[in-house]
């Protein structure tokens, strides 16, 4: 075969998000010889398009919180399902990581006392998000970039990683490609941290860039590990509608932290007309208690517009169903109405400045077009909670590619933490993985390297077969069109018969030109990974027949609290390269935990 | 509505290239980088450009359009009139690795110069009290998304390979401005910009500032003010003998 380069680590961390620097530093800080390998260069991971903030129990301004209430609502805003363990290391660990970004040199807004200011988010009961205007995963990205450059850890940068190898059951190594010069490289390594993050780009309207393709998930299948709660897709409440190019670009949340709220085409908040019986209790039914909230906090519950994502996607989804949308499909989303310019150009910048420079919108003057979009993938990779280790010895991840922490639905905010939190978790233990394993490293089998480098090759060796491009396009409207937000058996039954002829067309996709920066090369490897992912959410939505959290059944409406309520499901690769359900008991918390979750506030 | 654009692409690589043209159906409310991407799918899969959240966020989109250093996911196609031929050709200051990709690797040694954020000895463990407005300062810079469109820009590097050892070029003039104007920062770097990262040879002509896509005034508020700070540590006296920071603000 071709000659490749090779490189020897204790540690490799595939992604260079958050969670991935996060997990890096802390290998290296352990004492592991690390490499991190991403895709793009480095800081342009998608962990810098998260705007509202970094949800962590501070209690900066509401010296009320702590980390029960945030277990609470993260709990209950994943409708119960979340590992109860993961959503207790991460209301306990997430005040710590943020003061970590602090020392390390980020500059988040302050409270007057000159404390890190949080703000107002959907689903928790406190002012909890440590932010820096609405450019917060930015300021995030740049502090663990320049924190791992200045550790001296090594970066891969603009390579992709396609194969994971093993040493019988462990992981010994992965198999890439520079995208720049199109040549392979090997890394010999015993531990292995998967961040690679989320599936977006398998849906047509996304706020997820061209690298969201399901790397890290079906690496991990492959590789022996198992999914779980593949079924549960966040769509955000609240992507551009208009114009077409820009469809599916986030708008933050903090629009509604702030004080925006959501109309249909007569003018209506109509999100009080859906809120749910599980959250009518901490929610208002004024509108007048709601706008109260904004300023005591202490008297009045949460306005409707800031219930949990899946109950406003939902919303907004049957609003635009029912005819009472606006002109570009959407519904209208109002923050000029309610704050002052100043207000919003202080708090919302680069929400003002998307708005004008790409829509001709001035949203301190008139209100935003919005409609749900695509946004995170609650499920992945099922880890143990404490290592963030998979099932296959040496393999870890962390981040949006690890399953379990949100349950049904993710809260605002929970995001940021949870790769902090789980970064620093997964990069330690793989590190102690590594030292403790002295002589008895896995070693890499030549005919595994021969193997991957034949399967990434393959899209060469054919001339005029499918056009990788309009393969993709053919996914994102099956993905769209049948497994959205709102899901029945006869869409999912003939989504999954629609992937299966996609696999047969991604087989004769060929590419033209040679190896070097290759987007449609690139692109060919990355389907197959899009189109396991997809497989896996599409069957694992049409097994859970009830409504929850980012899976809505318009078939099984109700949330199934006996049954489904307690179980997992888990998706595994069979012998035929496909994916396969199985359910398995949700763990309980203890006493004490459970007793937090019925507390009422 | 649709129409065809006109457009003459940068194809080739470090041996060399030309202009090539295609046309392709565009819509209305797209952006030039949806242009580039129709071509990818219909008519050249393999061309090479960098690109993520296209939203002017993560800065990976620099080119040249019509010979404008821009962000491709910014600049709307309803700014160009629908019969002219858009030009786009990669970022010049950098090498080409293939079409509109070019080796920005420069970027990356000159940031791993910079000594890091280094708290001060008032307040060694975080968290701070720092207050609003003295952070402020700082976090104009830190809004920086690196597209590397202020360094491809500069005119002592555009055309100067010869000066890109000694000079660290805009994007870091206001990572040390960003540094130095920390309000809880222990470290005086303002001698190694000056006598190392080559601040004197920026002679202040704001071409930075006009092609920066957040809007950052990089030479009123960065490279002008780091200049004053400068001649404030080399020519005072009384400075020159305490070297830590502290008494230094302004």
């Amino acid at each position: 075969m071709s000659d490749y380069e090779r490189h020897s680590y204790d540690v490799v961390v595939v992604g260079a998000g958050g969670a991935g620097l996060r997990a890096a530093i802390a290998a290296h800080e352990a004492g592991a010889k690390t490499a991190v390998i991403c895709k793009s260069l480095l800081g342009k991971a998608h962990t810098v398009m998260a705007e509202g903030g970094i949800a962590a129990a501070m209690g900066n301004v509401y010296s009320d919180d702590n980390w029960k209430v945030h277990f609470r609502d993260t709990m209950r805003g994943g409708k119960l399902l979340n590992h109860w363990r993961m959503a207790e290391l991460h209301a306990k660990e997430a005040p710590e990581r943020v003061w970590e970004l602090e020392q390390w040199g980020a500059l988040f807004d302050r409270t007057p006392e000159g404390l890190i200011s949080q703000r107002d988010f959907g689903g928790h009961r406190y002012a909890r998000l440590a932010h820096v205007g609405d450019r917060t995963g930015l300021e995030m990205i740049r502090t663990l970039q320049q924190r791992t450059v200045e550790l001296g850890v090594d970066v891969f940068m603009e390579c992709t990683v396609t194969h994971l190898l093993k040493d019988r059951e462990r992981v010994s190594g992965a198999f890439g490609y520079w995208r720049e010069s199109g040549r392979f490289v090997v890394f010999d390594a015993p531990s292995i941290v998967l961040a690679t993050g989320g599936i977006g780009k398998s849906w047509k309207v996304t706020s997820n860039s061209w690298e969201y393709t399901g790397d890290g998930l079906a690496l991990a299948l492959r590789a022996g590990a198992s999914l779980i709660n593949m079924e549960f897709v966040q769509f955000h409440p609240t992507g551009m509608v208009w114009p077409p190019s820009v469809r599916g670009i986030l708008v933050t949340e903090s629009v509604r932290g702030d004080g925006g709220v959501l109309r249909n085409s007569e003018g209506q908040r109509f999100m009080y007309n859906y809120i749910p019986e599980f959250f009518k209790a901490e929610t208002s039914d004024s509108e007048a208690e709601g706008d109260r909230w904004y300023t005591d906090k202490t008297n009045n519950r949460r306005p409707a517009e800031l219930l949990p994502r899946d109950e406003v996607a939902r919303a907004i989804n049957n609003e635009i169903k029912e005819g009472r949308g606006s002109p570009h499909g959407g519904v209208f989303l109002d923050i000029a109405s309610r704050r002052t310019p100043e207000f919003i150009q202080k708090r919302l910048p680069s929400m003002y400045h998307q708005f004008k420079e790409l829509a001709d919108v001035d949203i301190t003057k008139e209100p935003m077009e919005i409609g749900p979009t695509c946004h995170y993938v609650m499920g992945g990779v099922e880890v143990d909670p404490d290592s963030a280790g998979s099932k296959v010895p040496g393999l870890y991840a962390a981040g949006e590619v690890a399953g379990g922490m949100h349950g049904a639905n993710r809260l605002g905010g929970n995001s940021l933490g949870d790769l902090l939190v789980f970064g620093k978790r997964a990069g330690e233990y793989a590190a102690e993985y590594a030292a403790g394993l002295g002589r008895d490293r896995p070693e890499i089998a030549e005919p595994d390297v021969e193997a991957a480098s034949s399967v990434a090759l393959a899209p060469f060796a054919s001339d005029g077969g499918e056009n990788p491009y309009t393969v993709h396009q053919a996914l994102q409207e099956v993905m769209q069109d049948l497994v959205g937000i709102i899901r029945n058996e006869a869409e999912l039954t003939s989504a999954i018969e629609k992937v299966g002829e996609l696999e047969e067309r991604i087989s004769r996709v060929s590419v033209e030109g040679h190896r070097q920066y290759n987007p449609g090369w690139h692109l060919a490897i990355d389907l197959h990974n899009m189109l396991l992912v997809s497989e896996s959410v599409a069957k694992a939505a049409l097994e859970r027949t009830e409504s929850r959290g980012g899976h809505t059944r318009d078939d099984y409406p109700m949330t199934d609290y006996d049954f489904w309520g307690k179980r997992n499901l888990i998706v595994e690769l069979g012998g035929d390269g496909h994916a396969t359900i199985r359910q398995q008991p949700l763990p309980e918390p203890p006493p004490e935990l459970a007793a937090l979750l019925e507390e009422q506030h | 509505m649709t129409y065809d654009l006109k457009m003459q692409i940068w194809r080739g690589d470090s041996s060399g290239g030309g202009l090539v043209d295609f046309t392709v159906p565009v819509e209305d409310g797209e952006v030039v980088l949806d242009a580039v991407h129709h071509v990818q799918a219909l008519r050249a899969g393999d061309l090479s450009v960098r690109w993520n959240c296209k939203a002017g966020k993560c800065g990976s989109c620099s080119a040249e359009i019509n010979g404008k250093p821009r962000l491709m996911c910014m600049s709307r196609l309803s700014e160009y009139p629908q019969d002219e031929v858009i030009t786009i050709t990669p970022m010049r200051a950098f090498p080409v690795i293939r079409d509109l990709v070019t080796d920005v690797s420069f970027n990356y040694v000159k940031a791993a110069q910079v000594p890091s954020f280094s708290p001060s000895a008032e307040q060694p463990q975080a968290p701070f009290r720092m207050q609003q407005v003295d952070v402020e300062r700082s976090q104009e810079f830190r809004k920086c998304i690196e597209c590397f469109l202020c360094q491809n820009t500069c005119h002592v590097i555009r055309d100067h390979e010869d000066n890109k050892e000694a000079f660290s070029g805009p994007r870091f003039f206001i990572r040390y401005a960003e540094l130095e104007m920390h309000p809880n920062d222990g470290l005086d770097r303002r001698r190694l910009v000056q006598d190392e990262r080559g601040l004197g040879m920026c002679n202040i002509t704001k071409c930075c500032t006009e092609v920066c896509p957040e809007h950052i005034k990089i030479t009123d508020n960065a490279i002008i003010p780091m200049k004053e700070r400068v001649v404030d540590v080399k020519y005072d006296p009384v400075r020159f003998l305490g070297r830590r920071k502290g008494a230094k603000k302004a």
